[in-house]
């Protein structure tokens, strides 16, 4: 694929007692305003300017509409991407492939300490005919998922409790993150039961922030730093509706998308190549899951690099060091 | 600044939506007034997809035959709710298993009844995948052409 430069980001502090004195418009100012303060970068220069939020969990339809100017995207193009900013991200980029646009801001804001619950707004993206009502969210499926695991593996607990170890560890290192706090694999096991066998320290709540990047091609880079990162693959791919049509050990689309994004990027051999990943997990089982299907390690062997510390910092393949979704508990 | 506290303002709306069912939905859920849980077959691939679809997503091509499935399955996996949610139908714990209906291809989604769920770690060990389970039926004066003219699917003691 052609060339993709990050050359800026910025972020909030996450979590509500960092947010709670702003507003959703605020927030996008102040991570876009510290953007174009830390590169040099002006409104005028600025293409298009990519968002992402959802307007059921801001409670406010088209959300976008709330802080696009906020965003710097005053009489400017700037569309938006419900609900998922890694495809807000994407869509920057192929702005910016097709050669149209030399600069790209992606913004991204949510604040889950506002929202009614969001176990009721998870739960909403089921129909009302036939799965709705039996309480599947992301905690559910993904317990769905964990029991298919440990069965099929004969794993523990313990070793699910130890990816919330992991992340939270990592996240002390975070200046960013919502929650800095040790656990124990016991305070894990401990916590209550959310939905078997996942509990409430497996699960991540949410958080509130606001991200901003800037996205350029290889030429405009130049003027903004020597050290840009590149985007060198891009994939993505997506599973049946129906829970009871999904292979849910199998997990086809993750496979499928990181199988183009790797062949874009010319990897071959993940866990050797690849430096640092940083991985959805809205809860523990995931984590390990993903890292089979992404290719760190082979089918059944998630819990075994977790526990060989290959996947912690300083292991061959550190994953999440941010602390990830999990740090959100 | 820092010291402003505020101000939190709230909202709290009712929204009362309708869906069609469709046509295909609609006869899916009048058969279960009939007390028969019934699939449409591709006739590409030849899977019976549960609840019935008017097409299949892999072949992308319409379903051809409705079959009736087997209101007997194997329990594919299950996990035990322990949270609230708005609307919720039954009290947790509950818990929700995926099975593999008798002819059908793809797995149906529904409540697991008849366990002792006061202790779940302990129900969790009486519980496990590949266990055979039977649909528990609304008596048929009570059902009302919805997903709970089936009450839920209980563990088959013997078969």
């Amino acid at each position: 694929m052609g060339k993709v430069a990050v050359v800026g980001v910025t972020q909030t502090k996450h979590g509500a007692p960092y947010t709670s004195n702003e507003t959703v418009r605020n927030l996008v100012y102040e991570v876009v305003k510290e953007l174009f303060d830390e590169t040099g970068l002006t409104r005028d220069e600025v293409d298009t300017i990519v968002t992402s939020s959802s307007d059921f969990w801001q409670g406010m339809g088209c959300s976008n509409v709330f802080y696009y100017d906020a965003a710097g995207a005053y009489l400017k193009d700037s569309p938006k991407v419900e609900e998922d900013s890694a495809l807000a991200f994407i869509y920057a980029c192929m702005r910016i492939l097709s050669g149209h646009f030399d600069a790209a801001l992606v913004v991204s804001v949510t604040k889950c300490s506002e929202i009614p619950s969001i176990i009721d707004l998870t739960g909403i993206y089921f129909d009302p005919f036939y799965l709705r009502w039996f309480g599947l969210n992301e905690f559910s499926v993904a317990a769905l998922q964990a029991q298919l695991y440990m069965n099929k593996y004969g794993v523990s607990d313990e070793l699910r409790a130890n990816v919330t170890v992991k992340n939270l560890r990592n996240a002390l290192n975070n200046p960013y993150a919502h929650r800095r706090m040790s656990l124990t694999v016991e305070d894990v096991l401990n916590s209550k039961i959310v939905s078997y066998p996942l509990r409430k320290l497996e699960c991540s709540e949410g958080s509130d922030g606001a991200c901003a990047i800037l996205l350029t091609s290889e030429e405009k880079a130049k003027k903004f730093t020597d050290t840009p990162v590149w985007v060198k693959g891009i994939g993505w791919s997506v599973d049946h509706y129906f829970v009871g049509d999904r292979n849910l050990l199998e997990v086809s689309s993750l496979k499928n998308a990181a199988k183009m994004a790797y062949k874009m990027a010319k990897v071959t051999y993940p866990r050797k190549q690849i430096d640092v990943a940083e991985i959805c997990e809205p809860s523990t089982i995931q984590e390990i899951l993903w890292y089979e299907k992404l290719g760190f390690c082979g089918e059944g062997e998630g819990g075994k690099i977790l526990d060989e510390g290959i996947t912690e910092m300083g292991g061959e393949l550190p994953v999440n060091p941010s602390g990830q979704m999990l740090k959100q508990l | 600044m820092s010291e402003t506290k505020p101000k939190i303002v709230k909202w709290d709306m009712h929204l009362p939506y309708r869906w069609s069912a469709g046509i295909v939905g609609t006869r899916w859920l009048e058969e279960l007034k009939n007390g028969r849980i019934m699939g449409t077959r591709c006739p590409k691939c030849k899977r019976v997809l549960v609840p019935a679809r008017k097409f299949c997503p892999r072949c992308f091509v319409d379903t051809t035959e409705w079959v009736q499935v087997g209101d007997k399955g194997t329990l594919r996996t299950y996990t035990i709710v322990n949270f609230n949610f708005t609307d919720q139908v039954k009290n947790p714990p509950y818990i929700v298993g995926i099975i593999d209906l008798d002819g059908a291809d793809v797995s149906f989604t529904h409540f697991i009844g008849e366990v002792d769920l006061s202790n779940i770690e302990k129900a969790s060990k009486e519980l496990r995948l590949g266990m055979r389970v039977q649909a528990v039926w609304k008596p048929p004066e009570k059902r009302e052409g919805n997903i709970f003219d089936i009450e839920y699917f209980k563990p088959i003691k013997e078969e």
